[in-house]
């Protein structure tokens, strides 16, 4: 067979391209459905998570409908009715002006004690970055904190979606003594990490533990009018 | 007549693990190690070393993703036109990849995130196109997957070796497991006396250096590797 002609090769070329996007674009749009409820499983697992460490996987849907309910709110703390919140994309609702977004908030309601946890989104060093953060109702002190990540660094930013990294959220303070918002700062070092708004970074993983502050910081401003409106 | 037919039937039926086809699985292991002789991988070996768990996965990726390729190209060499056949075999790699990634996505969600990176990574992994276009292009089907599995594995090996030293002494764990943290009998004894985890460890560049002295210590025991000229 002349392999070497240009025919052949433009044909060879055409025909494979061809094949391999059928099979591709055919493998995509049928696995499509299965990978959506497998995403939306994943996120209300999480949001259950940061409330209940213990949760396991396989209960998280029915345990969603039994201790969660979702609102969504106006930057200004207002409800708004008929907005599906886990179907918002929080990248783009965090980047309108406040007017405009529309926040869901998941408030958790286990024996009496209520939890309210917000839906983060922010920028790693390779990738977005994003996860849920539980408030107690003072709405100053974390319940827990959930990280995910698209694709930071393995072994080092990574780790923020492991138990010890989200662990050390429990209990920080968002506000100082004045009542003033600050946010979570995550900095390197043991010794100082015992302080109310200050959490241990993670070595090698500077960029990602910026973007993690950042993030926080960023997303929870949002809502403080929301806060505000529920506390009075 | 008798002699000829005894011969070709000799020929195809050449058992499947026969020991030439053995030494493509066994040879990468060491004496043609893929990060260390051929020196080719090196990137990702400095990438995703930091610990053993992410290692362990990516090897093993590696491994299929290989054995697969270099079936796929060593299937179609002959009908491959010679002028495109490195952007063929690209194509084929990254197909492979992305049908990998979607299964995973569906139907082991929590495995695929924890993956994330990695199975990107694989395509741009020069051992894979290496031996594509060192081995599976010139071979038949059966040695070439049997090359891209023993490669594979060659690969895996050092990963694996590398990051258990960067994880133990740049975390004082292995595979997680706490070795060396000052809450551990012998990690708390050692930082009594002043030990510390090696921060540099948790870079690339100890990676760099890690597989330098890799290399000089097969070179120095192997002598079918050291150059004589």
């Amino acid at each position: 067979m002349q392999t070497d002609s240009n025919i052949y090769t433009l044909g060879f070329a055409t025909v494979t391209v061809i094949l391999v996007a059928l099979l591709l674009s055919g493998l995509a749009t049928g696995l499509k459905p299965i990978q959506m409820a497998e995403e939306e499983k994943d996120n209300k697992f999480n949001i259950l998570r940061s409330v209940i460490p213990d949760v396991k996987k396989e209960n998280a849907m029915e345990l969603f409908d039994k201790y969660i309910t979702p609102v969504v709110v106006n930057g200004q703390g207002k409800p708004l009715t008929g907005v599906e919140p886990l179907k918002l994309t929080m990248r783009k609702e965090y980047a309108k002006p406040a007017v405009d977004q529309q926040l869901p908030i998941y408030i958790s309601d286990i024996d009496g004690k209520k939890k309210y946890v917000v839906p983060m989104h922010g920028n790693g060093l390779w990738d977005y970055i994003g996860g849920y953060i539980a408030l107690e109702p003072d709405f100053n002190t974390v319940a827990g904190a959930i990280f995910t990540h698209v694709g930071e660094t393995p072994g080092l930013g990574a780790e923020i979606n492991k138990d010890w990294f989200q662990d050390s959220f429990k209990n920080e303070k968002l506000m100082n003594n004045k009542g003033e918002f600050v946010g979570i700062v995550v900095k390197k070092g043991k010794q100082i990490a015992d302080a109310d708004h200050i959490v241990d970074g993670i070595s090698g993983a500077t960029i990602t533990g910026d973007g993690v502050q950042a993030m926080i910081d960023g997303n929870l401003r949002s809502y403080l009018p929301y806060f505000k409106t529920v506390k009075n | 007549m008798s002699d000829t037919t005894t011969a070709v039937v000799e020929k195809a039926s050449e058992p499947l693990f026969s020991s030439k086809n053995r030494k493509l699985v066994v040879d990468p292991l060491d004496d043609n190690n893929p990060i260390t002789v051929q020196v080719l991988g090196i990137c990702s070996a400095l990438a995703v070393t930091t610990q053993v768990e992410p290692a362990l996965v990516m090897s093993l990726c590696v491994v299929a993703v290989m054995a697969v390729s270099n079936l796929t190209v060593s299937l179609i060499r002959n009908i491959m036109p010679g002028r495109i056949r490195m952007i063929i075999q690209l194509l084929v790699i990254a197909t492979l990849v992305t049908v990998v990634d979607q299964l995973l996505k569906a139907f082991v969600y929590d495995l695929s995130k924890e993956l994330s990176v990695f199975i990107g990574l694989i395509i741009t992994n020069c051992i894979v196109m290496g031996r594509l276009e060192a081995f599976a292009m010139a071979n038949k089907p059966w040695p070439s997957f049997l090359d891209g599995i023993g490669n594979g594995l060659g690969y895996g090996a050092i990963l694996i070796l590398v990051a258990a030293i960067r994880e133990l002494f740049g975390f004082g764990t292995l595979l997680g497991w706490k070795l060396l943290t000052p809450d551990t009998a012998i990690g708390g004894f050692l930082a009594d006396i002043g030990y510390v985890n090696n921060g540099i460890m948790t870079t690339s560049a100890a990676a760099m250096f890690i597989i330098g002295v890799l290399i000089w210590i097969q070179r120095g025991r192997n002598t079918k590797l050291v150059d004589i000229s």
